[in-house]
């Protein structure tokens, strides 16, 4: 099979996450720019939630943008990891888990609103768990239930001072078996392995983290992959039969 | 100022190296962002954070802090504990928040020492 180049931007929120442009951060709206943008691949990844991720990829259907399903949980430690899953299935089992261990009830007016909606941008309801909140779950066992879900765990914008994984624990835990490490469009990733070296030992992608349709494909990293799909992600982090991270954005 | 005395005069619970309480405290830093310890925390310190990772011991013995005290009555973790008792660090626990802790300290005389200048 042929190896072609695709565009991904593996973090993007919704009008799910209290901090995102809510009501402009739709699921027609993400897919419409992604697709002028020419991304082939795109993870919905809202904090502590995966409910908004069906309605953007039935949006995307014919659109020829590869919609992924994530959730960017934080953990105790207020540590960002991204779990990106292999299937629907996968991301739901992971909700539950989420759900059991998130304590707390959102105030709108507060944290901001989270809105649920359908791929026609209709509102379908409100969450009312505090998404904004930690979790209780300990950051080895954030990334050990993503990979029990059959998920891929990266540790979210690790230059970020605040919820980046090496500023609130001072380096990257030799215990965690991260799949990759994520760069933030603040940064170019020479910039960010000079500043921290030791994120060479990883596979660096670098996303938008979008919270406005402005803001998505800020960052983008290109793959060599045969297709847009969750295995060939995981073949190109793992550098398996050509398969690879190129550069970004 | 002894370790001894602080977890006297605080009633802190020694969770590891209770052998190492005569250990000199020459100033204390309190943050919950180990990049920041890291970088502010000066050697003699002790250190008030909330945070249980095994993560925290390494920071006290990169920057020969004079020890850990959480708060809240947060528990440190089993390889956190682990890892104390291999490197020597001690931990204490307060029921207090960071606030009181830090405050009662600054009653007895310790001075962070970190001032902008």
């Amino acid at each position: 099979m042929g190896l072609v180049e695709i565009r991904a931007d593996l973090h993007i929120h919704t009008s799910l996450s209290p901090c995102s442009d809510t009501w402009r951060m739709t699921p027609r709206a993400i897919v419409e720019r992604a697709r002028g943008l020419e991304l082939g691949m795109i993870a919905v990844c809202d904090h502590n939630s995966m409910r908004n991720v069906e309605a953007v990829q039935r949006a995307a259907r014919g659109s020829g943008v590869v919609v992924l399903p994530g959730m960017e949980i934080t953990s105790w430690e207020e540590v960002h990891i991204l779990g990106i899953f292999q299937a629907l299935e996968g991301a739901w089992a992971m909700q539950a888990f989420v759900d059991e261990n998130l304590p707390g009830e959102n105030i709108p007016e507060v944290f901001g609103y989270q809105v649920l909606m359908d791929e026609n941008d209709e509102i379908v309801g409100s969450e009312d768990r505090l998404l904004a909140g930690a979790t209780t779950l300990k950051v080895e066992e954030v990334v050990e239930a993503i990979h029990r879900f059959g998920g891929l765990a990266i540790a979210s914008h690790v230059d970020r001072e605040g919820f980046g994984i090496i500023g609130q624990l001072g380096w990257i835990p030799e215990t965690l078996s991260l799949d990759a490490l994520e760069v933030s469009w603040a940064m170019t990733r020479p910039e960010a392995r000079q500043r921290f070296p030791e994120i060479s030992k990883w596979p660096l992608l670098r996303s938008s983290d979008a919270h406005s349709p402005e803001e998505i494909g800020r960052a983008w990293t290109r793959l060599l992959v045969s297709q847009g799909t969750w295995a060939e992600l995981k073949m190109a982090l793992k550098g398996e039969d050509g398969r690879r991270v190129l550069g970004g954005s | 100022m002894k370790l001894r005395e602080i977890v006297e005069s605080l009633g802190l619970e020694v969770k590891c190296c209770g052998d190492r309480l005569d250990r000199e405290v020459t100033g204390a830093y309190a943050s919950d962002l180990l990049s920041d310890v890291m970088a502010k925390s000066k050697a003699g310190d002790v250190w008030i954070t909330l945070q249980t990772h095994m993560n925290i011991i390494a920071v006290a013995a990169l920057n020969d802090l004079a020890g850990i005290i959480l708060v809240n009555g947060r528990e440190p973790e089993e390889a956190t504990l682990k890892k104390a008792d291999d490197e020597g660090i001690v931990i204490m626990v307060s029921k207090e928040p960071t606030f009181e802790v830090a405050g009662k300290l600054y009653e007895m005389g310790l001075r962070g020492g970190h001032g902008a200048g």
